[in-house]
């Protein structure tokens, strides 16, 4: 097997084995993501020169035999995250020359565990997109189908894992940011309990929504990414203090024939009625099939609430987003317009020039909803309406121990098809919103396709701090199942396609 | 339109006719090593932005942790004002553009303040007053923009960014400019005495915002007020006021109405007027601040916190009062600043004897050389125990108070504790009845004249015999006993 | 409810954005057809409940008073698009 078809756990096995080096395999994924960079644009930023001396510095590690857990694994970063010396762009041309002074935490903590960071991706204008159109920096193409979007707002992060370009790769979601593109691409995405990966150096989307997580192609890699992400962090007021876990230790027990015996999966009705597309329906009821087979029951929930959650989130996200983007005034660093008339005019054009289309209108929603008047009917409504959410959720949880339905309700779209309309956009997320409004983890996991070859991901949410429940049960279904190691079309190929 | 100097109206604005409504809003710098959420030093006066952390400058990705010694500070207050300290606070966003404030907003408590109630008790001429505190809250001050030219622009410098501050909220309890200073002033010794901020004035560590309404006398309903902002000083603060009720009044009676705005004091011109550059309307957008989860403060660590907590002010003014028989004013000026309080308290310890010998020495000799030498009391060069060293002699009448002044200034000039002065110039009062009898019988001789004056029944002549004994034991003649054998002698 | 081109003007104002007129349509229509979504929530009964703010029931974690923090301007003014004698520089501000 090629290394870039290698697992994070199986490179790692093989850097440790010193079987290759991870210059070797840093060089050659350098190469992938050059040559793939036309057809996808995965990324934003490759950075050959820093990512072979920390391969070297790997190298080194192992050969002393202080190697942190994932040495001389390649990955990168949603360029959401702060990377120190490395451009920072959050896909905009607000930051598109911001060079970051620091490393987000959990930039700090894979570089920590000896990881090397070949690159940043692409991703919608501050995290705000379904489809990776927003983007400054062009759109990312899906790997399955490059007339397809990769899903957003991680979708340079999901591509390049999906077209073999990393084994792994980091995202952030606020709605559904790493879930959705990774159904949309095939891929593995895990969303975290909010407060298990501190947010410090995510540039903030909506504060009390925005989860770090890692993009994989199978459960455990998760669960390896997730060893290394996860922990306290004094920088945040919002990271929990918790002891340590391994991710990996349920994955690690060994097998029986019925793994899943006694695990009862809920079925939310709402997840499973109108609007579902009907190859998407069959496969999850097929991947359900599977996790009966495997020992799982399944029990019919109700989560009256979570028809709102769309609503909810887009009066909650651009609120807390209208503030953060504030800081973005053209004083301190980012964007200014060379043009202007005094104090507020040179703050309207530089916002006017440095922001695009969507995230403008986020802001403006957010600006109106905590506006004098609007506030109780439309910012405090949301809140309660979330504890209602959380409420329903509360009560799940006590009937059955994880949650399972499509995390989207159709698969990848042709560019294009949604802009127009961001209502319908907003749709794309409907599933996935009341993870993030919650605070609870959540799995996105390939369990199938369509005719047409596109990806179709099961989603499996859990309670607070189940992450390693969740990431057992996918990866015992992906034991089970081989929809995970179906690649797409080489994009990159030795010979770069015209 | 700015009305200048004082029209003859106003002379008659005090009577009956208009009463004035006042309520302050005061900033109190807290004095923390570091700043409310981040790490950087809140010293004063670093090269510019050297002090502006990433936190403070507001790069993409950072967060605010709460300083723990901020919340400590907001207790001590809501403690010594008997107001209540809230179990569970929320800091929110105040979100507004402008070149110092580099977020966008500012965090800010705004529906759950920390400290909710209290008040303020002082003394204004012998009366007492009492203002009702609304609430204080914690909040991050914002940079500065220096307006000197540079290069056409305006500099922002974002040292202050982010330092931790009390606004403290007033009722609009107080009815004229001299109440309103003294309130603030009263506030302003608290906060120092309970040492929660340095008040340095200059520095910009305590400053107010003044709320000024008038409405006619009997009216129930508070007029339309105007906030005057940033006011720096004391005298500020009474002239501003003093100016703004002016124009409001006059205003009112040419039949104008009072706008609600802010308004800003110019000492130059003593003058307020309108800001201008605020004229759109603010909409604050307030909202809880999704980074900071609620601010907890158990009762244990507020026991802590009252445990720690010094006598405050008017309780020791009630003491002094009480127990050492002070009168009011003596006692409002020994607690104008805690460390006058702290030095008259160790003066009457270490003296053991008269209270009040002590507070009219420390009220006079004392805050005389203080003020000559310009040091504060906490390094004064007679220290509290010299000084009751002093005062026992006063009290054994050892020293007259001539005397005593004299030893006091040798003691200032370094020459010694009272005893060894005394001794190496041989400044013992006499009140050897013996010694001084001979004395004045000695004058008494020598001065037949005058005697025969006072005989005659020249009040005068008598003082000039107590003037010759004095001066003929160089002033340590005991002036009450040379008194009292002279009139023996003569009266006989 | 019902946005007018007034509001916009006004919300894009306070959030500092210029938007000229036929920016004003677009973004009108986009709002208000979102907008119509977001008022499902008009419908729905909320009294006693207590809003959420946060994902975390938790209280916020303080830290020491201890300055941690050494001077980087020369660091982060790097990145500026305007600065003088260690100052950040803005248009003139009139008071």
């Amino acid at each position: 097997m090629a290394a870039h078809e290698d697992t994070i756990a199986g490179l790692a096995a093989a850097l440790a084995a010193r079987k290759l080096s991870s210059v070797e395999v840093t060089t050659a994924t350098l190469d992938r993501i050059e040559r793939a960079q036309q057809s996808l644009n995965a990324f934003v930023t490759i950075d050959r020169d820093g990512a072979l001396a920390q391969a070297k510095a790997a190298d080194a590690a192992r050969a002393r035999g202080d190697a942190g857990a994932l040495a001389g694994v390649p990955i990168a970063h949603k360029d959401v995250l702060m990377t120190a010396g490395l451009t920072t762009t959050c896909g905009s041309r607000m930051l598109a020359k911001f060079v970051a002074p620091y490393d987000a935490f959990v930039v700090e903590r894979l570089r920590r565990a000896g990881t090397v960071l070949v690159g940043k991706t692409n991703m919608d204008e501050f995290a705000m997109g379904s489809s990776n159109e927003t983007s400054y920096f062009g759109t990312v193409k899906n790997p399955w189908n490059t007339a397809m979007v990769p899903g957003g707002s991680s979708g340079g992060s999901a591509a390049a894992v999906a077209a073999r370009l990393v084994p792994g790769s980091t995202g952030t979601d606020t709605g559904g940011s790493i879930r959705q593109p990774a159904a949309l691409t095939g891929i593995c995405g895990l969303k975290p309990t909010y407060g298990v990966c501190s947010r410090y150096g995510l540039i903030a989307f909506a504060s009390s929504l925005d989860t770090p997580g890692p993009f994989a192609r199978t459960a455990e890699d998760c669960a390896l990414m997730l060893n290394a992400m996860a922990g306290h962090d004094p920088r945040d007021s919002t990271s929990l203090d918790r002891p340590a876990e391994d991710y990996t230790r349920e994955i690690a027990k060994p097998a029986s024939g019925k793994p899943l015996a006694g695990l009862r999966i809920g079925l939310p009705r709402e997840y499973f009625g109108d609007g579902l597309d009907a190859e998407v329906a069959a496969a999850i009821d097929a991947a359900l099939a599977t996790f009966r087979a495997l020992g799982a029951t399944t029990v019919d929930i109700e989560l009256p609430a979570v028809k709102l959650s769309v609503p909810v989130y887009y009066v909650i996200a651009p609120a807390e987003a209208s503030s953060n983007l504030s800081r973005f005034d053209g004083v301190r660093y980012g964007h200014r317009a060379a043009q202007y008339d005094g104090l507020a005019d040179m703050y309207r054009r530089s916002r006017a020039e440095g922001f695009g289309a969507e995230v403008k209108r986020r802001i403006l929603v957010g600006t109106y909803v905590l506006s004098h008047g609007y506030y109780d009917a439309y910012y405090l409504k949301a809140q309660k309406v979330r504890r209602l959410i959380a409420d329903d959720f509360r009560r799940a949880f006590a009937q059955c121990d994880v949650m399972m339905g499509a995390t989207t309700p159709g698969v990848a779209f042709p560019f294009g098809a949604k802009s127009a309309d961001p209502v319908a956009m907003y749709l794309n997320d409907i599933f996935t919103i009341a993870g993030n409004l919650t605070g609870t983890p959540a799995i996105s996991i390939p369990c199938g396709f369509t005719r047409a070859g596109l990806p179709i991901g099961l989603q499996i949410q859990g309670d607070y701090f189940s992450e390693a429940r969740i990431l057992d049960v996918a990866h015992r279904f992906q034991q089970a199942s081989d929809w995970h190691a179906r690649a797409p079309r080489d994009c990159a190929a030795s010979e770069p396609r015209r | 339109m700015a009305v200048r100097g004082r029209s003859p109206r106003f002379e008659g604005i005090m009577t009956a006719k208009w009463e004035v409504v006042i309520g302050l809003e005061t900033h109190a710098q807290l004095s923390t090593a570091s700043k409310i959420f981040s790490g950087a030093s809140t010293a004063f006066g670093a090269p510019p932005n050297a002090h502006a952390s990433a936190v403070d400058i507001a790069l993409p990705g950072v967060l605010p942790v709460l300083n723990r010694g901020a919340v400590e500070r907001a207790i001590r207050f809501g403690l010594a004002v008997g107001g209540h300290v809230q179990p569970r606070s929320v800091f929110a966003r105040k979100n507004y553009f402008y070149p110092d404030l580099p977020k966008g907003y500012q965090i800010s408590q705004y529906e759950i303040p920390v400290v909710q109630g209290g008040r303020v008790e002082f003394v204004v001429g012998d009366a007492q007053k009492s203002v009702r505190l609304t609430r204080a809250h914690l909040e991050e001050d914002a940079g500065k923009s220096l307006h000197e030219d540079f290069s056409g622009m305006t500099g922002v410098d974002l040292n202050r960014a982010g330092t931790p501050l009390l606004e403290i909220v007033s009722e609009p309890d107080m009815r004229s400019a001299e109440e309103a200073v003294a309130y603030a002033k009263a506030l302003h010794a608290l906060v120092r005495w309970i040492d929660i901020c340095d008040g340095n004035m200059q520095e910009g560590s305590f400053r107010c915002d003044a709320n000024v309404s008038v409405r006619r006398a009997g009216d129930e309903a508070l007029g339309t007020r105007c906030e005057i902002k940033n006011l720096n000083s004391f005298r500020f603060i009474e002239k501003a006021i003093q100016f703004e009720v002016r124009r409001q009044v006059e205003l009112i009676d040419d039949g104008g109405t009072v706008v609600q705005e802010t308004r800003l004091y110019d000492p130059d011109r003593d003058e307020t007027r309108s800001m201008r550059s605020k004229e759109d309307a603010q909409d604050y957008r307030y909202f809880p601040d999704p980074d900071l989860p609620p601010l907890a403060i158990d009762s244990a660590w507020v026991a802590r916190v009252q445990a720690w907590l010094p006598e405050l002010p008017q309780a020791m003014r009630a003491r002094m009062v009480e127990r050492h028989g002070l009168l009011p004013h003596e006692a409002a000026i020994l607690t104008a600043e805690r460390d006058v309080a702290t030095y008259y308290e160790r003066t009457v310890a270490a003296l053991g004897g008269s209270a009040r010998l002590a507070a009219h020495w420390v009220i006079g000799e004392l805050s005389a050389a203080l003020n000559r030498s310009g040091v504060p009391v906490a390094s004064a060069k007679v220290g509290p125990e010299a000084l009751a060293g002093l005062l026992k002699r006063v009290e054994d009448k050892t020293l007259s108070g001539k005397l005593a002044s004299t030893v006091f200034d040798a003691m200032w000039n370094g020459e010694g504790d009272a005893d060894t002065i005394i001794a190496a110039r041989g400044l013992k009062q006499i009140s050897d009845t013996g010694a001084l009898e001979k004395i004045v019988d000695d004058v008494l001789a020598a001065h037949p004249a005058i005697v025969a004056e006072v005989k005659a029944g020249k009040e005068k002549a008598f003082n000039a015999l107590v003037g010759k004994a004095m001066a003929a034991t160089k002033g340590k003649a005991n002036p009450g006993e040379v008194n009292a054998i002279l009139k023996r002698r003569l009266g006989g | 409810m019902s946005l007018t081109l007034q509001d916009i003007e006004r919300i894009a104002w306070l959030a500092r954005i210029e938007i000229d007129a036929r920016e004003a349509a677009d973004v009108h229509a986009k709002l208000t057809s979102i907008f119509t979504m977001i008022d499902a929530l008009d419908a729905i009964d909320t009294s006693g409940i207590e809003p959420m703010s946060h994902a975390q029931d938790m209280t916020t974690p303080l830290r020491d008073d201890r300055v941690t923090e050494s001077d980087r301007r020369a660091d982060f003014q790097r990145v500026a698009p305007a600065t003088e004698d260690g100052l950040y520089l803005v248009p003139r501000v009139i008071e």
